[in-house]
């Protein structure tokens, strides 16, 4: 048990303070200014000080301008694996760092399954459950090499990833459970053939699919590399009893967060200022090692 | 769209649509720091619209220039964070794989030292 040493604390007072402004800030404003204080009920000075002018009485310019943000501006990574980062940013602004972590849940895009063409469903998953378990399943692929598909579009190689499933349970075989593996891609585009009603139309030509693929998305040599799946082929769609059977075709683009959630790249992302504890000399230190 | 700067131009609000928070407290925070703003805000009129109200006052310039030179100072500072975070992120990636190598190398040597015994 550690008891600090016995000394008078230093009280600050404003009577001490120097008449001419010395360019920096007294000790008080300057804890305010920088730091938010938790106190016993609720933290104080949690605004920020950002006016430029703020301090202007005593002569000291607020103003952070880009030459001393950037020399100020450190980042540190804390941790860094393949599913999670954490970082320190040192030297800049909450409301930066909020844009940041809003950009990153909102507006950064990514694939996901968008529509679901079903063929046969005669399981218990009503088809909208199924389109909307789908819709949440994260592809691993690379946003950045496809472009978006807007409503005048028609749905190409360039953005669109096809998968198809077709699962079927067997009468007289155990129930059975459909997870993500039983999803195939389908570089080649959709298999699912449009009903045309001209009859007339010569038969000679390939029969008109829901996509329209130039060519292949296989020679792409990224896919040849990581061939589009599923990032977790564990992950449960549904549960089929004897005699029934799904079978549909999904087409993933290209979207942000900001529409649907299932366009977030990330599971969550947060931010938090950084703790810093100050004790106070006079008190009493009781403490305990965790390990 | 620019409102109010018929007669005055160094004082105007900016109305963005398609605009929320995340922009809008970003320019607010660089507007702040010019020294030739005298009040800046931003409100959003109604949640269910995407539309941001953005006040600029200045001191004699017009508002318009001002908040064009804070958009740039924001795009400049998020490249800066930018270079500085890929270049943290190497850094680190190249001083996790030399601590690797470390690590293997000390069982090594250990190994050695303990068949040599």
């Amino acid at each position: 048990m550690a008891e600090g040493v016995g000394e008078e604390k230093k009280k600050f007072s404003i009577w001490d303070l120097p008449d001419v402004p010395m360019g920096q800030l007294p000790p008080h404003l300057e804890l305010q200014r920088s730091r938010v204080s938790c106190n016993k009920d609720a933290p104080i000075h949690t605004e920020s000080i950002q006016y430029s002018g703020a301090y202007a009485s005593m002569g000291i310019d607020n103003s952070s301008r880009l030459d001393r943000f950037s020399n100020n501006f450190r980042v540190e990574v804390v941790q860094l694996n393949k599913d999670d980062m954490e970082f320190d940013m040192i030297g800049i602004d909450a409301a930066i760092a909020n844009s940041f972590r809003g950009i990153l849940i909102a507006e950064l895009p990514t694939m996901a399954i968008e529509k679901v063409l079903i063929a046969n469903n005669t399981s218990i998953i009503q088809d909208e459950v199924l389109a909307h378990r789908l819709g949440l399943v994260p592809i691993r692929v690379d946003p950045r090499l496809f472009e978006y598909l807007s409503e005048n579009d028609q749905p190409n190689e360039k953005n669109t990833i096809v998968f198809k499933l077709h699962v079927q349970c067997k009468r007289g075989s155990p129930r059975i459970t459909v997870k993500l593996d039983a999803l195939k891609w389908l570089p080649n585009g959709s298999e699912l053939v449009k009903e045309t009603r001209n009859a007339t139309s010569d038969s000679s030509s390939k029969p008109e699919t829901y996509t329209y693929f130039g060519c292949s998305q296989e020679i792409i040599p990224e896919f040849v590399k990581n061939p589009i799946i599923p990032k977790y082929p564990d992950i449960i769609i549904a549960k089929l009893g004897p005699g029934q059977e799904i079978e549909l075709e999904a087409h993933a683009v290209k979207g942000i967060g900001k529409t649907h959630a299932k366009w977030s790249p990330v599971a969550t992302a947060w931010y938090r200022m950084l703790p810093e504890l100050r004790i106070d000399c006079n008190c009493c230190i009781i403490g305990t090692y965790r390990r | 769209m620019e409102h109010g700067s018929f007669t005055d131009n160094s004082a105007a609000t900016f109305s963005l649509t398609d605009e929320d928070h995340t922009i809008a407290n970003a320019v607010r925070f660089t507007l702040n720091q010019d020294p030739r703003v005298t009040f800046c805000g931003y409100s959003i009129p109604h949640p269910s619209e995407a539309r941001v109200n953005i006040r600029v006052q200045t001191t004699g310039d017009p508002a318009r220039e001002v908040l064009k030179d804070a958009c740039q100072n924001l795009m400049l500072m998020c490249r800066h964070v930018r270079s500085t975070f890929d270049k943290a992120v190497e850094d680190f990636r190249a001083s996790n794989a030399v601590k690797a190598m470390k690590i293997d190398s000390q069982d090594s040597s250990g190994d050695d030292s303990e068949e040599s015994e």
